[in-house]
């Protein structure tokens, strides 16, 4: 039995996660606490928020994020890859500026229209 | 000039409290902002967890303020950027100030307070030593990082746990940095569990609780920082010292409502909450003037900052509709045993509402425990169970009308742990 505090919303619930039990999920108040508490065991996932440069806009950053979780190992690695990245305005909220990254199907999209 | 209602600040609180006024039939709205956009300080909160309850989904600050930027330029409200407002007088007039206007007095029926809040900086906390570059407020580093794009330092310990804190030190981190030490006065993180979690545990960054700063270090630069462990009474013990070789002190101590402007309209303050005393619908003492968000208290959630200037929105259209009554009897909402704040802190028992949602913050963390609602003859007319409750989650309540209407003078919401 392990213990985990869910980070999928605020409320911050504390988990108890059974590995020898097909990673039975207790003291979730949601179906999301379940998911999470299992993954966290197994493959633990985080989103990433970052920025990017930006040419052509009135500041010189634009905020992103990965579309979806990505593999908690690999955190650094998207890190080191969006310091690549430069990005030409305009550029809409929802704007996949890199697809598929590192090999998973998460991409990275930008998070504010600048 | 003149408006049926004038908005202080283009942050989350000012832009739903626009829309709402403006669903609800305001069509001559202003909204005067100091920065050279909107959106307020969710711009430089990069991070995600915003929207959780208001869109049921998550969305990082700026996508947050980006959807109501863009359902308000599908309105006719005014935006005025880059302006500084210097006063508002009593009779609703606002005076500001801009590079494109110069000077000018805009004429309001209705104003909504929406200045926000700042941060508690060095100066207001007393940390000893010298006094060398590299000690930032956690938001002032945000927005260089963030926004402007420079990194603040490379090797960091941050005082103060709250949340602003904790997403820094994470965000320093991913950038490169090595963040040492986040180190906390108070026995308990005055910040979210989930951000102790995804922002120090994930990144194996130690977390001091009962412990402080003592000492800063440096000639031109922060060279080091002592921290002393603290007792029961909050002053550090001797012997309890540890040095940390760092370039960089962050300062996540707390945020103070903005208020210059209120106080010299004569809005009547709660030393609480260093914030106006507000009515049910988020009327000051002055009617007219509105107050919502950060300025009034300090949220955790942006979502219920959202809702309550909404609240304020409509309120102050149906105060530019014009035609309300003088209310006949005042409820006046006091804090018992463990609460340190409510807001509202007055409701008008006769005017047209449902239900009247009352927040306030626990002093101490709470176990499993009451919210106890009495009146002035100590009848009780409301509880409310809790599991757990800390002074670093706001909690709110529900009071509907019909146990209002039975409650005899004051109400007194205290907690009474099982």
């Amino acid at each position: 039995m392990k213990n985990v505090i869910c980070i999928t919303c605020p409320k911050g619930c504390h988990l108890t996660v059974d590995e020898d039990n097909g990673y039975a999920v207790a003291g979730n108040s949601c179906p999301r606490g379940a998911e999470y508490g299992k993954n966290e065991l197994q493959h633990p996932v985080r989103v990433i928020t970052s920025t990017v440069r930006i040419t052509g806009a009135a500041g010189p950053r634009l905020p992103v994020k990965t579309d979806r979780p990505l593999p908690k190992e690999k955190m650094f690695q998207c890190m080191e890859l969006l310091n690549g990245i430069t990005a030409q305005a305009p550029v809409h909220v929802g704007q996949v500026l890199a697809a598929n990254i590192l090999d998973t199907d998460v991409n990275i999209v930008a998070s504010k229209s600048m | 000039m003149k408006y049926d209602l004038v908005i202080i600040g283009g942050g989350p609180a000012g832009l739903s409290a626009a829309n709402a006024a403006w669903e609800d039939g305001c069509r001559s709205i202003c909204i005067v902002e100091r920065d050279r956009e909107l959106g307020g300080i969710l711009n430089q909160c990069i991070h995600n967890g915003f929207g959780l309850h208001y869109f049921k989904e998550e969305l990082t600050g700026p996508e947050y303020a980006g959807r109501f930027i863009e359902k308000l330029k599908g309105t006719g409200v005014d935006v005025r950027l880059d302006a500084m407002v210097l006063d508002i007088t009593a009779d609703k007039q606002v005076h500001i100030v801009s590079t494109a206007g110069g000077y000018e007095v805009l004429e309001a029926k209705a104003v909504v307070l929406a200045m926000g809040c700042r941060e508690r900086t060095r100066g207001a906390i007393a940390i000893p030593g010298t006094r060398p570059a590299g000690i930032f407020t956690a938001g002032a580093a945000q927005r260089y990082l963030n926004i402007e794009g420079y990194m603040v330092g490379r090797r960091v310990v941050i005082l103060g746990s709250g949340d602003i804190g904790l997403i820094m030190a994470r965000r320093m981190t991913l950038e490169g940095a090595k963040v040492l030490a986040c180190v906390e006065v108070m026995p308990y993180s005055g910040g979210l569990t989930r951000n102790i979690v995804q922002c120090l545990n994930d990144f194996d960054i130690p977390l001091y609780l009962s412990h402080t700063i003592t000492d800063i270090q440096g000639k031109d630069r922060v060279e080091r920082v002592v921290v002393s462990e603290v007792g029961p009474d909050r002053r550090p013990i001797p012997g309890t010292e540890m040095t940390f070789d760092c370039d960089t002190v962050l300062l996540s101590v707390g945020l103070i409502p903005e208020n210059e402007l209120s106080r010299s309209a004569g809005v009547e303050m709660d030393a609480r909450t260093n914030g106006p005393k507000v009515f049910e619908n988020m009327e000051t003492s002055i009617p007219g003037v509105f107050a919502c968000g950060n300025v009034l208290h300090v949220h955790d959630l942006v979502d219920f900052v959202t809702a309550e200037a909404a609240r304020a929105g409509k309120a102050a259209a149906a105060c530019c509709a014009g035609g309300r009554k003088a209310p006949e009897r005042v409820i006046e909402v006091k804090n018992g045993n463990l609460v340190g704040y409510t807001v509202p802190q007055r409701i008008r028992a006769d005017t047209d509402f449902k239900a009247v949602d009352v927040f306030f913050r626990v002093r101490a963390i709470c176990g499993a425990s009451r919210i106890v609602v009495t009146d002035s003859t100590g009848t009780q007319i409301a509880a409310f169970k809790r599991e757990r409750m800390a002074p670093g989650e706001m909690e709110n309540i529900k009071l509907p009308r019909v146990l209002l209407e039975k409650a005899q003078g004051d109400l007194t919401v205290s907690v009474e742990e099982d």
